[in-house]
């Protein structure tokens, strides 16, 4: 197994948002803050591991009839268990990101891998699959907070850092409002998945230059 | 109740749309809007899966998870139900409606996957509406979804043709567009009738 390759393909040139663009509602919705993004992109990438290991372990057994019903169990099961973690030890971060916890079951990354990866895979890699892609997200996912945060409150870290208020870097009469509201969403997430394909391309070029 | 619908009506359509304000139902806004046919038959689609789902998930919750305190399994059995009437649904047009389901083709397996079904299914049950009002909520989220995805269809097929940096091109440029569709919308967030 390739860890390296996983890794790679998971955080640049496979990363499930800029590059698969899946599981984009997520993504879009709930990147106003640095906790936000970070609490979502863990949960994630915890049940995206657990759903590939056990979907990997029963490949053999479920008929490909049903999969895609039976995946969704799975994938359901997980998250309901995440769901209820979260309200328990987690309140403020389950309150932060609402429905869109339930709606990781309909999260089209993990079906996805499910689909994609765990289908066809052994256990190991799957879960390493599952870890590598997780991270892919969680940092497209972060990446997409810092911006949108500081855009649009003029802080970084909130909700994690200064007792929850974030650190101000913008005074507090300038940020665009906008920028958290559902048009910085797609605005921010368009201009990072550019940003992405721009620095693919420029990584692409330097190997190329690198062999000749 | 007269009142209660039409402010649900207005927020679903405007105020508050499904996709470009809520942000349910994005995968399938982004995936299937390149063209405005598909766009509407997916519309279509969508909003009959949602007007059924708000049903029988609102018989399942209200009769089977609260009388037998299962509650805590309420997604495991929303999606269920949903992914088994996308079933139903898909095999009833292939026998009734043939059109129709040459038409949708590939979409209608995807409607499992859309979160604007779980998503209006788990606002009725956290809103505590009765079954008349979430049927209609499930309506209404529907159209509105519908609203949005034939409006940015519309505009893509004209930004297709438009000639935006490299890096920009395809899914970049899509979402920017989104973005001033949904400041377009932001113009209607006062708007309620209560």
């Amino acid at each position: 197994m390739n860890f390296k390759k996983q890794f790679n393909e998971g955080l640049l040139t496979k990363n499930p948002v800029t590059v698969q663009l899946l599981g984009m509602c997520s993504t879009l919705a709930i990147t106003t803050s640095l906790f936000n993004g970070i609490g979502m992109g863990l949960a994630v990438t915890i049940i995206t591991i657990c759903s590939n290991v056990l979907i990997s372990a029963l490949r053999k057994v479920i008929p490909s009839q049903v999969r895609i019903a039976a995946y969704i169990t799975i994938i359901a099961g997980f998250v309901t268990v995440v769901d209820l973690c979260l309200q328990a030890f987690l309140p403020a971060l389950a309150e932060s990101l609402g429905v869109f916890i339930p709606l990781i079951v309909v999260n089209c990354m993990v079906l996805g891998r499910a689909e994609g990866f765990a289908s066809k895979n052994g256990v190991l890699a799957s879960a390493v699959d599952g870890l590598c892609q997780g991270i892919g997200y969680t940092v497209a996912l972060v990446i997409t907070c810092v911006i949108r945060e500081l855009l649009g409150s003029g802080t970084f870290g909130g909700g994690l850092l200064n007792g929850g208020e974030g650190i101000r870097i913008i005074p507090a009469q300038f940020p665009a409002m906008q920028m958290v509201m559902p048009v910085g969403g797609f605005l921010v997430l368009g201009f990072v998945i550019a940003g992405s394909q721009a620095l693919m391309k420029y990584l692409d070029k330097k190997k190329k230059e690198g062999v000749k | 109740m007269g009142a209660q619908i039409l402010g649900i009506l207005v927020a679903a359509l405007l105020s508050q749309n499904f996709i470009l304000v809520k942000f349910y139902g994005i995968c399938p806004f982004m995936g299937v809007s390149k063209k405005i046919d598909t766009a509407l038959g997916m519309g279509v689609a969508v909003t009959f899966v949602m007007a059924l789902a708000s049903a029988a998930c609102w018989l399942v919750y209200n009769l089977l998870l609260i009388p037998l305190n299962l509650v805590y399994m309420q997604t495991v059995a929303f999606i269920l139900v949903i992914a088994s009437i996308v079933q139903v649904v898909e095999m009833f047009l292939k026998k009734a409606v043939p059109a129709l389901y040459k038409a949708l083709g590939v979409f209608l397996p995807l409607i499992t996957t859309n979160c604007a079904v779980l998503g209006v299914v788990l606002v009725n049950v956290s809103e505590g509406y009765n079954f008349l009002i979430s049927v209609f909520n499930g309506v209404a989220g529907g159209l509105g979804f519908t609203l949005a995805i034939v409006l940015f269809a519309s505009v893509r097929e004209r930004v297709d043709k438009a000639e935006p940096p490299e890096c920009f091109k395809g899914f970049p440029i899509a979402l920017i567009t989104a973005g001033l569709l949904a400041l377009a919308f932001m113009g209607f967030s006062g708007l309620s009738i209560f």
